[in-house]
């Protein structure tokens, strides 16, 4: 089961279908099981059966999820392949140590590779669907892995699949989804 | 969080607030008429008529009229938003943005600079599930413009059911183009909705087609009673 998480400001929010079900049809689509859940119920541990957690984006004006860092405790010690989309590349920067700055991006945005990595095989560059006010730094054990004109857009945990992305992969980019999902069953 | 949704008159739109008033509170509804057919950002026909579904709906409208000139229809929807926050207090903007990144990416762009929320409920949405809920949830949508082959002039003013759904469907694949018509293949008004105090009922309208384009202009419509 791939755990979609939905980081809007509050369970079942307006952000819900805009930001969690377009990437938990991608993941149905490539035949695994999805469930979303809202951030502020995980609890200290992941639930059983969960193979990959994929935390979602949320609405531009939302950075609600910032000021809960101890929700995501169970973070750091994720067992599975974690990816981070916008907010969720957010949060997982902070878990570990990095920092937010300001940075904005919004609509389609060329991103450049800049460090090889399975998840981005083929792709020395390509454009992306951005919507963020924030941007952030690869924290302590991360290597950033792709650039635009304005911000890093993707990290990734030096020894685990934990990733973090800036752009909005269910706009036009599926793909990478598909491969986070196919590195999760390799592992 | 009070909030107004952008609205054209068809089925996108309507079930974009549909959804929205199920979470959040609809302080009116804000349409931005295009006198340029070939507007970027704005659906046109019966566009004036979203004054009858806002009466239907309960709410307020906030209109604004712009020449539909590429960049300028920007700043007049800007103006529609501050109008809005102005007079009904909206703290965000509701869209029914599918699949369109121009629309979108321009909206969160003034939502951003005017401090606004931006929400799109439909945002790359299973379409065809769309489709069948705005049947099965008691939407009365009507076809009220067709701009790409294979549409005949039978299909304006015909009503969205499952078997034009079917049919879309078919269409969509055999012609590669989206089943709600996101690419401007067809366009749709809304004469009903599960929250419309009374429906909208066409009294007088009529039709122009030629090649595959055709428009279904209604000229005279009244609310009533279900």
């Amino acid at each position: 089961m791939i755990l979609c998480l939905d980081l809007s400001y509050r369970p079942g929010s307006l952000a819900l279908e805009e930001f969690a079900y377009p990437v938990a049809a991608i993941v149905r689509k490539a035949g695994e099981e999805a469930k979303i859940v809202h951030y502020t119920g995980v609890g200290t541990g992941l639930p059983p059966g969960t193979d990959a957690v994929i935390l979602c984006g949320t609405a531009l004006k939302d950075t609600r999820y910032l000021g809960r860092p101890e929700l995501f405790c169970w973070l750091p010690e994720a067992p599975v392949p974690v990816l981070g989309i916008c907010a969720g590349m957010q949060v997982i920067s902070t878990v570990h140590g990095g920092e937010t700055e300001a940075g904005c991006e919004i609509g389609m945005t060329d991103i450049e590779v800049v460090r090889p990595d399975p998840l981005f095989a083929g792709k020395d560059c390509f454009q992306a669907y951005e919507l963020h006010t924030l941007a952030c730094t690869p924290p302590p054990g991360f290597w950033a892995l792709a650039v635009s004109g304005t911000c890093v857009q993707a990290i990734r945990h030096r020894k685990k699949a934990v990733y973090g992305i800036m752009f909005h992969p269910e706009v036009r980019n599926e793909w990478l989804v598909e491969r986070f999902l196919g590195m999760g069953r390799s592992l | 969080m009070k909030l107004g949704v952008l609205c054209s008159g068809g089925k996108d739109s309507i079930y974009a607030a549909y959804r929205a008033m199920q979470k959040e509170e609809v302080a009116c509804f804000i349409s931005v008429v295009s006198r340029n057919e070939e507007s970027y950002m704005f659906h046109t026909p019966n566009v004036p008529l979203v004054a009858l579904q806002a009466e239907a709906a309960g709410l307020p409208l906030v209109c604004v009229e712009t020449a539909g000139e590429k960049e300028k229809e920007l700043q007049d929807l800007r103006d529609a938003l501050e109008c809005a926050r102005e007079r009904y207090g909206i703290e965000g903007v509701v869209s029914g943005a599918i699949l369109s990144v121009y629309q979108a990416s321009r909206l969160q762009q003034i939502c951003r600079d005017m401090d606004l929320w931006c929400f799109n409920p439909l945002w790359y949405t299973d379409q065809e599930g769309y489709m069948a809920s705005l049947v099965r949830e008691g939407f009365s949508i009507i076809i009220t413009g067709v701009f790409s082959e294979p549409f005949d002039e039978s299909w304006l003013g015909r009503r969205i059911d499952g078997l034009m759904i079917a049919q879309l469907k078919a269409i969509a694949e055999r012609y590669r183009i989206t089943l709600t018509g996101e690419g401007g293949e067809f366009e749709t008004f809304a004469l009903d909705a599960p929250f419309f105090e009374r429906r909208i009922a066409v009294r007088k309208a009529s039709a122009k087609y030629k090649n595959f384009r055709g428009v279904y202009m209604i000229e005279e419509a009244e609310l009533e009673e279900r």
